[in-house]
């Protein structure tokens, strides 16, 4: 099995063929390798032809399920594909066999392979992984079913296969990302919650925008939705079921605010900020409205909260030191420790899911960044600058993180962006226009 | 026009300024009252010379108020403006009111939110201590969402860090 370090300035994942499933043969050359190693990384090669139509319908889905699987596994920064025009092999049938020195003259290391069959409005998608250095495949074959719409569903589950066979990690392609669609004016934002695929595709609004929504939240099984609204004049959260779109609002105590709502882990305890009389502290309620319980009781802002992956434990933002800063504390209150100590405001900490990082937002000097440290505050690492970055949310695998990036000056415009732990692979994420305070599913059924 | 017919259109104009108007908070060359929408006559409001009408209170008396960077505390300006808001709500007691707080872009969305809630707080804490009955009062914070200067600069944050007090009829008693 590949070694993995947790984390540090030296970040190694070892990609690695042969060995992890099957017969461990020595691969020809040993075992590949990719060392990630602050930032520099030699991609690995790929290949996906277009998958196999096994019948005349299936002919528009072969094709465009092989682009999002490439899509996928290029987009992460980890693999490069070879593109089409450079292929010498053909793959004209599933189960023919793999002409193995075809794929290896174009130094191709990865290759997958697949077939799509379609009838009525069901779809089959069917791969194959193959390490064409060792010449043998990778796992087994495997299978995917489902109506024709959720195409795109079964290549990123595809695409999460291959990636969770070469890196011995979880993948993240098949899930989807809540968010805050923007239009107007600056002076007259209008906000409503979306949601859509990871990469942008399938964008679907939940609100309209007679109110002012803000930063959702999704459940740890994706069906939920916690977010912020101004539906009532006054801010309040809300709790969406994502299936019916209904939404209702949970503890409506009057003469309150009540905003930054997270799941618990265990999906039934809702976190959140309240605030009374100027002052905003942080409380737990059920989803059901009962059980409210105050956690913190101090005259300085404590608010964005989130919940350690064991539910234990409780990292949130509070400027009783005079700026924002990051601390932790058990989930049912306490004394908790301050744990950044660098300069600047630290702000909105999000736990991995992995549970040995935090991401924050830090304002330093007029510019903001999104950073990762240690869930001790120790080896702080800041992976992007700009006139405002904020908001980091993990994806599933505790390997990329979405932001938001917004622009300045009077036609300044929020979008999403996405980094990987290592500061590499930085690039906007398509969201059908302005967009902000994304929140990662988990990944879906 | 019978009475209640003017008091049923200036509380439909006064929603109107409250609900859909982008200028409610006085940007706009219209003003109180100007929500043009609809074609609604707003004569009734008077203008900003009449010391019983809205527009007087927020041309004149000035409905906000600002802070410096993070802060919430009152400037001596701010206290003064508040003063005459309080003097103001004393004699037109009609009225009740929502203190809105604001932020500039200069910060995190949910800090802001309670930064602007601080702030609402302490417009709508000095109001009471000049004796605006509680009961006429409540606060929203709106953080960085609704800036009325759109430039990036200390120019516009300035005019951004402020909490406005919105007029609405049926304060009721």
């Amino acid at each position: 099995m590949t070694y993995q370090r947790p984390f540090g300035l030296l970040l190694a994942i070892g990609l690695i063929f042969g060995g992890l499933y099957g017969a461990p043969a020595v691969a020809q050359n040993g075992p590949l390798r990719i060392e990630i190693t602050e930032g520099v990384i030699e991609p690995l090669p790929f290949a996906v032809p277009n998958f196999v139509a096994e019948n005349g319908a299936a002919g528009e889905y072969a094709a465009n399920i092989a682009r999002v699987i490439a899509s996928d596994l290029a987009g992460t920064g980890l693999f490069r594909e070879i593109p089409a025009s450079a292929h010498i092999g053909r793959v004209d049938s599933f189960d023919a066999p793999i002409a193995y020195a075809d794929w290896k003259a174009i130094n191709t290391q990865a290759l997958v392979t697949g077939a799509v069959s379609a009838s009525g409005d069901r779809i089959v998608v069917k791969f194959r992984l193959f390490d064409i250095f060792s010449g043998q495949q990778m796992g087994e074959g495997l299978q995917f079913a489902g109506t024709t719409q959720s195409w795109r569903r079964m290549a990123h589950k595809v695409a999460d296969a291959v990636y969770s066979r070469i890196t011995g990690e979880g993948g993240y392609f098949d899930t989807r990302v809540v968010f805050v669609s923007e239009s107007g004016p600056k002076n007259e934002r209008a906000k409503r919650l979306a949601v859509m695929d990871y990469d942008g595709a399938n964008v679907q609004f939940l609100t309209d925008s007679r109110s002012i929504v803000l930063a959702p939240r999704f459940s740890p099984t994706g069906d939920r939705i916690l977010y912020t609204s101004y539906q009532s004049g006054f801010p309040k959260i809300y709790l969406m079921d994502v299936a019916s779109v209904q939404a209702r609002a949970l503890s409506d105590q009057p003469g309150t605010m009540t905003f930054a709502p997270r799941f618990a882990p265990n999906g039934r305890t809702v976190l959140f900020s309240l605030e009374q009389g100027g002052n905003s502290d942080l409380y737990s309620v059920d989803t059901s409205g009962g059980g409210l319980t105050r956690l913190t009781n101090a005259p300085s802002i404590e608010t964005a909260p989130d919940y350690s992956p064991d539910g234990s434990q409780i990292v949130f933002e509070s400027d009783r030191s005079g700026t924002q800063q990051i601390y932790v504390m058990g989930a049912g209150g306490g004394e908790p420790r301050r744990i950044s100590n660098g300069p600047g405001r630290y702000s909105t900490p999000v736990w991995s899911p992995r549970g040995d990082l935090i991401a924050f937002t830090k304002q330093h000097q007029g510019r903001f960044h999104i950073g990762v440290m240690r869930v001790d505050g120790s080896e702080e690492r800041l992976l992007t600058a700009s006139f405002l970055d904020e908001g980091p949310t993990w994806s599933p695998n505790g390997r990329v993180i979405m932001f938001t990036r917004e622009t300045s000056g009077a036609a300044g415009q929020s979008s999403l962006y996405s980094v990987d732990i290592t500061g590499r692979n930085l690039k906007p994420v398509g969201s059908n226009g302005a967009a902000s305070d994304p929140s990662w599913s988990p990944l879906l059924p | 026009m019978s009475y209640l017919t003017k008091a049923m259109l200036l509380v439909g104009v006064l929603g109107l300024a409250a609900c859909n108007n982008p200028d409610r908070f006085g940007a706009g060359a219209g003003g109180a009252g100007g929500a043009g929408a609809g074609g609604i006559d707003s004569q009734g409001l008077g203008g900003a010379n009449d010391p019983r009408s809205v527009a007087y209170f927020q041309q004149t008396l000035g409905d906000r108020v600002f802070f410096a960077v993070d802060q919430n505390t009152l400037s001596d300006e701010a206290r003064q403006t508040l003063t005459g808001q309080a003097q103001w709500l004393q004699t037109n007691s009609d009225y009740a009111l929502i203190v809105e707080g604001h932020a500039d872009e200069q910060g995190t969305r949910q800090y802001n939110l309670a930064l602007g809630a601080r702030r609402a707080s302490a417009a709508q804490n000095f109001l009471v201590s000049q004796g605006v009955a509680a009961s006429r009062i409540r606060t929203v914070s709106y953080g960085k969402e609704r800036p009325v200067e759109v430039c990036s600069t200390e120019d516009c944050y300035s005019r951004n860090r402020r909490a406005v007090t919105v007029l609405s009829l049926g304060a009721g008693s």
